[in-house]
């Protein structure tokens, strides 16, 4: 829209026509107090705050509710704007408990600092407060009535962000109070958006309450580690007897793609970092069954001394190796490496819930068609193919309401289910699940399977009219179907794909070369040239045994040694423990998981808030990683696979180049929480300057990945200040995968499960015994 | 007290048909009933719009906006349906017409959205009951079913290619849904929260169509309008205020009720001759002149025209046309109480100013009624009700702090006799139920 000029204290600002007052004075830097507007909800003119005098008015106007117009002059700070403020503020800490000592926000409240600003310190009032006792509404969500000061936000956030409808207003007057769907509780998705969007302390969580003031934790932000989006995530942290403790999570900064958006895991699934019953000492497997402490140096010299008789005399062909979903792409990459170059094997794999590398295959050397989850916030259109992103891709879901909400963006699904997404679609369109590959036939003009089908050809029509579109694709599409879908897209004039896999680094695990047949950025083992010249060691050249080609072979006693890494391969796939009885077998974990119980050695690991790096979400968003939580006694997946070499008495050098054209540090250290060390980074990085880094510093391993993998050579600036950068995706060097194995399980994860990792997270247990209804039902129809 | 009343200088002309069975629809046809409609269907909706301009009628809810003009603003085309709504949501304190005219002359609601309906092309008109009205519900309804079975509503009406459907409505008893865009949520099922303007109802109101609404009485003075003349209508009343109204004279009066008297008619002589005066040789305290909403006059302030200009230029206003008389017996500071309870009890909760403003304004005043306050709590209460005028969501906020700045102002002395454990002068013990927070 064309342009307004209007003058706001003195100052000429111009701003597209239509842009609210309050909008257009923030982009200039001039800051209105707010309590209910909140940028992409619906607005409400109800707290008063951001009143201002618009020239020719006769009162006061409210910036949150007025459109600039040309030639709008508007005063926003004078004594009788701050008087109205103050006013306003003196009414609501009349009733207010002003428990601010005790109460969770202390600290983080807008009440607060409206108050210190306009200073309504002394209260005139000395009737007593309107008071109702605190309520649990849910295992996660409290609400201290007396502290609410109805700016309705959480409504809002749970109405129209969220689509669950859960909260709503009861009475009317100075009895109006805040009330959960169903009379004293909740059934919602327990987002915590409404806590977290709550300008007060009136909704509180129940992991944080009462537990620390906010001043007394640091603030590291970091990755989710639970499902493939990626949100980006501020951890509190505090010291803890054995470590560092997880407090809280939120990323109320707004940085990252998802704003201030997290879903329950990312929100409380925290909680199964600090369990009692996390492995903190290396075990080793007695004659009798029985697990026993070992020494760091007794379980790695034993685990060495075995990997390295059995690679010497079996051959690196007995050995395989698993990596996981939930470790880093510099634990990955590496992890691939030691298998290759250290074990001599190209029996490697790992669960994979998505076929990447068909659908690399197919994008590659098309330019830059691989959709960001950014590109979901801003699309035109947007074609949601199988899946079921309400449950299993939180953000996703999020993003695309938003987006049909604030923008008007057109949203096309088919499924065989009735996802809940099919509220906000244009077109839903409920398929046979065996039809998925027959819908791309019938959308790009074949008739036969939905011949005479009305709804499925309104669906098609619908779609043939969309100029700029954005492509997801669940499990649900493999192989030539793949190849088929982004056929069927490169019809639009302007489209974008994603590929839907399910745990938070699924897709670095596969970029990364965790695959029998592909080396990192899908470079066939074939091929293998440039990674023996950097690496300057032969490499293994035909594709080895994938997962259940493994299993198969241990069965048969042909699998001489397997070592897992942050993985539980038994339990997912049904693996039976016999078949590993002639096994050796070293598991390194967090709990003593499925396969962890028929290990001759575990070693204690840490999890990805433990540690350092980059993950890659499954849009191919790359994001930086940091270390916020700490627990005594274990190990990054990185560290251990660089002792095991090293006890294996493999030259560490040639592993990890430490030393080596290093740029900066990700800072491992602990100064990495308070942001010094990446600081200290990019300072030296503007410098061209090199750091001395361990070899346990993942950032060696990152310059040798953007040497090696073209994808992941991405200007790092931005990465080390925080930004996500997006991959160049058409940068592989596979061809279309219709040949190789179709290994995908996807994950069946809802919302409040998270695979091996939810099942150790008492928080999403508790919720789900707390409730009948799945999530996605509770929603109001 | 809303019973009917009389007085040599009444003007019936909405009131024209009231104690004549007129509820009945062949009474109705009989009194000239559906004439007015029928002339309309002759003329071009500008032509009516224009008549209802040369009228002068302007709003009887309460702001006093002319109707012709507020018809004008309705776009000609419109992707959405049109509707015309009818605000009986009469809950003003002081406030007791728009029932006579539901009770007597239904049939005039009906006529008047047929009119409307035809001024600005909508097809559909809402009836809004307050809640409490019960007994009327039945009689409206009624009206509206011999309408349709007459076919004066539904498909073709009165044998033309119009169509015009009317639903009757209550509302579930909250004062605040007598605001227009609070009573369109309402109608629309949802809270009876009022709405963010713009846009404005002639615009979007409604289900997101352009809506006209208008308080029953106006709706009801239309085709009485068109039954008399529109110049012959103007010319009952004042400058720029035309026509008559349904005053309601309440409080301590010897003839209280509804009488009709033309637009711009004295206060002092509506009081002391068609009121008949103060009882039991009572003075005159006090007149609030337009319901409870509207700042209250002292005696001295009384002989006024009861016009919207010239009670604004008075410093109150004329608002629904509720005329409450208080004489000397009534303390004033249990009257301000009285006042804000209602307000308190009816704020809808929405914004920050009213919801807490009413609340401190009810409980400060019930202490300084109990002789619990110092001399600094009258101008916190003074400063309550000024922070609270003109910074509110809707005007509900400025209905209870106008008010209460008023009494303030003009009965300070009052006030004060209240202080330091002095209490009510008017009732030692003071009324319990009015104390309690
Ligand atoms: C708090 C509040 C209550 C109101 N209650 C009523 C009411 O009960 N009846 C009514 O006709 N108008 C009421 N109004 C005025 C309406 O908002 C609106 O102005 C009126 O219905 C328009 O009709 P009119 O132009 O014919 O007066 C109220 C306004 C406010 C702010
Ligand atoms: S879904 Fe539940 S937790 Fe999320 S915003 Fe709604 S009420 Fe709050
Ligand atoms: S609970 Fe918090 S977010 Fe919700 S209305 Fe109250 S203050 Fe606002
Ligand atoms: S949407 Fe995914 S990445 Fe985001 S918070 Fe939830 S689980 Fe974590
Ligand atoms: S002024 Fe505010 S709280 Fe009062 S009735 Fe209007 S919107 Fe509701
Ligand atoms: S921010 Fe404008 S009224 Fe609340």
């Amino acid at each position: 829209m064309a342009d307004v000029t209007f003058t706001v204290d003195g100052k000429q600002l111009t701003a597209p026509k239509g842009t609210l007052l309050i909008e257009a004075c923030r982009k200039a830097g001039i800051e209105i107090p707010a309590f209910c507007y909140y940028p992409g909800l619906s607005l409400q003119g109800a707290c008063r705050m951001c009143v201002v005098r618009v020239e020719k008015m006769p009162k006061l106007q409210t910036a949150c509710t007025t459109p600039v117009a040309d030639g709008m002059v508007v005063t926003t700070e004078s004594p009788e704007i701050a008087q109205a403020r103050k006013a306003t503020i003196e009414l609501l800490l009349g009733n207010h408990p002003l428990d601010c000592p005790v109460c969770d926000a202390g600290g983080e409240c807008e009440l607060q600092d409206m108050t210190f600003k306009y200073g309504a310190h002394q209260s005139q009032f000395v009737e007593i407060k309107n008071h109702r006792e605190e309520q649990q509404w849910s295992p996660v969500v409290y609400f201290d009535r007396p502290r609410c000061i109805l700016c309705y936000r959480c409504v809002r956030v749970c109405g129209e962000g969220m689509d669950v409808w859960a909260l709503g207003i009861q009475n009317r007057g100075s009895g109006a109070v805040i009330a959960p769907n169903k009379q004293d509780h909740l059934e919602c998705e327990e987002c915590g958006m409404c806590i977290d969007i709550c300008p007060v302390g009136a909704l509180t969580s129940g992991t944080y309450r009462y537990k620390t003031r906010p001043w007394e934790m640091s603030h590291v932000s970091t990755v989710c580690t639970h499902c493939a989006d990626g949100c980006k995530t501020t951890l509190g942290v505090r010291r803890a007897d054995d470590g560092m403790e997880i407090v809280r999570g939120d990323n109320r900064d707004k940085s990252g793609f998802n704003n201030d958006f997290l879903c329950i895991k990312g929100r409380y699934a925290f909680d199964f970092a600090s369990r009692e019953d996390r492995i903190t000492q290396p075990l080793l497997k007695q004659p009798d069954g029985q697990f026993k402490p070992a020494t760091w140096d007794e379980a790695l010299d034993f685990a060495g001394k075995q990997l390295r008789e059995i690679r010497d005399t079996r051959g690196g062909k007995s050995i395989g190796v698993i990596g996981s979903t939930r470790i880093t792409n510099e634990e990955a990459y590496l992890l691939q490496k030691f298998a290759r170059t250290v074990l001599g094997t190209n029996n490697i794999d790992h669960h994979r819930t998505a076929d990447y590398p068909s659908f690399l295959a197919a994008l590659k050397a098309k330019g830059q068609k691989e959709a960001s989850i950014r590109d979901f916030a801003d699309a035109k259109a947007i074609l949601v193919l199988g899946s079921d992103p309400t449950e299993q891709h939180p953000l996703l879901a999020w993003q695309i309401r938003n987006n049909v909400r604030n923008n008007q963006a057109r949203l096309y699904a088919a499924n065989h289910q009735d996802i809940k997404l099919r509220r906000q679609a244009t077109g839903f369109l409920k398929i046979q699940q065996e039809n998925y590959g027959a819908l791309i036939a019938f959308l790009a003009g074949n008739e036969k399977t939905f011949e005479g089908n009305a709804n499925a050809a309104g669906f098609r029509e619908a779609l043939r009219k969309e100029e700029s579109i954005v492509i997801a694709f669940g499990s649900e599409y493999r192989g030539r179907d793949i190849e088929a879908l982004i056929a069927f897209g490169a019809g639009f004039p302007n489209v974008k794909f994603a590929c839907l896999g399910d745990y938070a680094n699924s897709r670095g695990a596969s970029d990364m070369g965790l695959l029998p047949d592909l080396l990192p950025g899908y470079v066939p083992v074939t091929g293998a040239g440039s990674f023996m010249q950097e690496y300057g060691a032969a490499l293994p050249q035909t594709a080895g045994m994938d997962m259940v080609q493994m299993f198969d072979a241990a069965g048969r006693g042909e699998l001489a040694a397997l070592y897992v890494a942050s993985a539980d391969p038994v339990k997912r796939f049904g693996v039976d423990p016999a078949a590993l009885k002639n096994t050796f077998l070293i598991v390194q974990d967090m709990f003593l998981t499925e396969t962890a119980k028929l290990a001759d050695v575990i070693l204690p690991a840490a999890n990805l808030y433990e540690k350092a790096g980059t993950a890659t979400n499954t849009y191919g968003d790359l994001q930086l990683v940091k270390k916020a939580g700490d627990k005594a006694g274990v190990r990054s997946d990185f560290d251990l696979i660089v002792r095991l070499a090293g006890h294996m008495g493999h030259d560490i050098k040639s592993l990890v180049p430490f030393g080596k054209g290093l740029l900066a540090d990700f800072g491992q250290s602990r100064g990495t929480q308070s942001g010094e060390a990446d600081r200290h980074a990019v300072w030296l990085t503007a410098h061209q300057l090199e750091l001395k880094a361990s070899p346990f510093d993942p950032f060696a391993i990152f310059d040798e990945i953007q040497r090696l993998v073209p994808a992941y050579d991405l200007p790092r600036l931005d990465l080390m200040a925080g930004n996500d950068e997006h991959l160049k995706s058409d940068l592989v060097q596979i061809q279309t995968g219709a040949t190789r194995r179709d290994l995908v399980l996807p994950s069946n994860d809802t919302l409040f499960t998270s695979g091996t990792l939810g099942e150790y997270s008492q928080m999403l247990h508790s919720v789900m015994e707390s409730r009948k209804q799945s999530p996605a039902e509770t929603a109001a129809d | 007290m809303a019973y009917l009343t009389t007085h040599p200088d009444v003007v019936p002309v909405i009131s024209f048909r009231f104690g004549k069975g007129a509820a009945d629809i062949d009474r109705y046809l009989e009194l000239d009933g559906y004439k007015s409609v029928r002339k309309c269907f002759e003329m071009e909706p500008d032509a009516i719009i224009n008549e209802v301009k040369t009228s002068g009628l302007r709003g009887r809810g309460g702001a006093g906006f002319p109707a012709g003009m507020k018809w004008s603003f309705v776009p000609k085309e419109s992707a959405k349906p049109k509707y015309i709504l009818v605000n009986g949501d009469e809950s003003e304190p002081g406030t007791c017409k728009d029932r006579l005219i539901f009770e007597h002359d239904p049939h005039s609601v009906i006529e008047g959205v047929l009119i409307a309906g035809l001024a600005v092309g909508a097809k559909m008109g809402f009836i809004y009951l307050r809640g409490e009205y019960r007994f009327l519900i039945e009689i409206m309804e009624k009206a509206v079913a011999d309408a349709y079975q007459r076919g004066f509503l539904g498909k073709g009406i009165f044998g033309t290619k119009h169509d015009f459907e009317i639903v009757v409505q209550t509302g579930a008893g909250a004062y605040e849904v007598g605001e227009e865009s609070a009573l369109m949520e309402s109608l629309e099922g949802k809270r009876g929260v009022p709405r963010i303007r713009p846009p404005f109802p002639a615009v979007a109101g409604l289900y997101g169509g352009p809506t006209i609404i208008n308080n029953a009485e106006t709706i009801a003075t239309v085709p009485h309008i068109f039954r008399i003349g529109a110049k012959e209508y103007a010319a009952l009343g004042t400058e720029r205020n035309g026509g008559t109204r349904l005053f309601c004279l309440s409080g301590h009066l010897e003839k209280p009720g509804v009488y009709e008297l033309p637009m711009g008619y004295n206060l002092k002589k509506m009081i002391y001759e068609v009121g008949g005066g103060i009882p039991n040789g009572k003075k005159l305290k006090a007149v609030v002149p337009g319901g409870s909403s509207t700042p209250v006059l002292l005696p001295e302030e009384i002989d006024i025209g009861m016009d919207f200009d010239q009670v604004a230029k008075a410093g109150s206003m004329l608002g629904s046309g509720g005329v409450v008389v208080l004489d000397e017996t009534v303390c004033m500071v249990e009257f301000a109480l009285r006042t804000i309870k209602f307000y308190q009890h009816e704020s809808c909760g929405w914004c920050i100013p009213c919801r807490e403003g009413t609340d401190w304004l009810k409980k400060s005043l019930t202490r300084l009624h109990m002789g619990g306050a110092v001399d600094k709590d009258i101008d916190q209460i003074k400063y309550i009700a000024d922070n609270m005028l003109g910074r509110t969501f809707c005007p509900l906020g400025d209905a209870a702090a106008m008010p209460t700045a008023a009494f303030v102002k003009k009965f300070r002395k009052e006030f004060e006799d209240h202080l330091n454990g002095k209490g009510c002068p008017y009732h030692p013990a003071p009324d319990y139920e009015l104390a309690t927070v």
